[in-house]
């Protein structure tokens, strides 16, 4: 349990990290907070030549807010943003699904750009970035994009990222004021990886349910966006009957995914906890917007 | 073999200066270097929080970070706490609450207590056990342990007696 041999690069910049990681190619592998890359170097699961530490690059750290959007810094360690009044106020999902991300004493060292890059089917930031529709900024040796976060993720701890490229920042917009929003997962420990979790955000005229947003994670290879499931309940009246329709759609949502089946879960116990994890986010959301409403 | 770098550190208050292998994680160089064995290695891959020590006042996995990285840092191990040979109030609260059991975990728990008690003004049931969440027992028993912390926030005011 001891990580093979490798070259360290500490940089100060992100332009040095960039350059570092252009030259080394596909043999680097960029070190943020280490929470999950140390662990498969320990394990021995990667063997890179090189590692390119960004633990050094201030400029990264930062949550701002500009435009009804919050932007933070790929290297903001977990523990920052759970502690943010800002995050707290802006995005109470982003927050309440940062206390779901593995323990105090990994949250200290954690980043949200880690986390990201990393694109663990369970995470938590990858789901919450899917739900609300958010961007990816990164860097790379050609200069900067934005990928949406529903083009960003594209396999079983696959991203868009390219050789060379960095995150730079995460952005998520801020939800509406009369917005209720759900986040549950399902694990068999507290702080251990989601089987299966679900993301909902509803708005409500009155009674009934003008929009809505659910995705499920840690089911298929990537964060789910359930547009069955949402079309379910959209013009709906808000209540159980609705509610349990939507759960079920989810099954239709889920006929393309290729479902995980492994160790913790078969797929179909998957498959049954996305529906009850819908179930139980949309129950929170639906109860959020009720109190939102002016 | 790659290439070993100089690292310059405190470890609870002494200035260290040593030469690493990039590869060597932060709870081996406490251990294997420095010869603190306070500290305990478990899982190596971040689960059990055996290893937990504070680095520039947070509480963290040395197995998960590498001794390069901890270059000009303020480390403190289990070593750390105790002042004069006087025991701190933590260790004081393990020792009268039975909280130790076999020891094996116990500097984790203690070093995640101390960081816990040291950062915040108050605490509570819920803010104690997420914190000892993050810390394996294998004895099984975690009351000895939370009653050992509700001790040591008791002493340390942080929570009403």
């Amino acid at each position: 349990m001891k990580p093979a041999p490798f070259e360290y690069i500490r940089c100060s910049s992100l332009d040095e990290a960039i350059r570092a990681l252009s030259d080394l190619g596909e043999e680097a592998k960029l070190l943020a907070g280490g929470q999950s890359l140390v662990p498969m170097l320990n394990m021995r699961l990667v063997r890179p030549k090189a590692l390119v530490d960004i633990n050094g690059v201030q400029s990264l750290s930062y949550i701002r807010e500009e435009d009804g959007w919050l932007a933070i810094g790929s290297l903001t360690r977990q523990r920052d943003i759970e502690k943010s009044p800002l995050v707290k106020a802006a995005h109470p999902l982003l927050h309440e699904a940062t206390l779901h991300i593995g323990h105090p004493q990994i949250r200290n060292r954690g980043t949200i750009g880690g986390s990201i890059a990393h694109a663990f089917p369970s995470a938590e930031y990858p789901a919450v970035v899917v739900a609300v529709d958010g961007r990816i900024k990164v860097v790379g040796p050609s200069g900067e994009r934005t990928v949406p976060a529903r083009q960003f993720f594209t396999g079983i701890m696959s991203t868009a990222l390219d050789v060379g490229e960095v995150i730079a920042e995460v952005q998520v917009p801020r939800l509406a004021q009369d917005s209720g929003w759900g986040f549950v997962e399902f694990t068999r420990r507290h702080g251990d990886f989601a089987i299966a979790g679900a993301i909902a955000i509803v708005q409500q005229d009155g009674p009934v349910v003008r929009n809505a947003e659910v995705t499920v994670f840690g089911v298929g290879p990537v964060p789910v966006v359930c547009q069955a499931a949402s079309q379910a309940l959209i013009g709906e009246q808000h209540g159980d009957t609705a509610v349990a329709r939507a759960a079920e759609a989810v099954e239709r949502d889920l006929q393309e995914v290729e479902v995980i089946s492994d160790v913790h879960a078969s797929a179909d116990y998957r498959r049954h906890l996305a529906r009850v994890m819908v179930k139980r986010a949309l129950l929170q959301a639906l109860e959020r917007a009720r109190s939102a409403r002016p | 073999m790659s290439k070993k770098h100089a690292i310059r550190l405190t470890v609870n208050g002494r200035q260290y200066e040593a030469e690493v292998e990039p590869r060597v994680t932060l709870v081996d160089f406490l251990r294997h270097q420095l010869g603190l064995t306070g500290t305990h290695v478990g899982c190596e891959h971040g689960v059990c929080g055996a290893c937990t020590v504070m680095v520039n006042g947070r509480a963290v996995r040395s197995c998960l970070m590498l001794a390069v990285q901890a270059d000009g840092a303020e480390v403190v191990t289990i070593e750390g706490l105790s002042e004069d040979g006087r025991l701190h109030p933590i260790q004081e609260a393990f020792a009268e609450a039975h909280g130790l059991q076999c020891g094996f975990c116990t500097p984790g728990f203690v070093m995640s207590a101390y960081e816990l008690l040291t950062r915040e003004s108050e605490v509570d049931e819920g803010t104690i056990k997420e914190v000892l969440g993050g810390v394996l027992c294998r004895c099984t028993g975690y009351k000895a342990i939370y009653e050992s912390v509700q001790l040591a926030a008791r002493k340390m005011g942080k929570m009403p007696a």
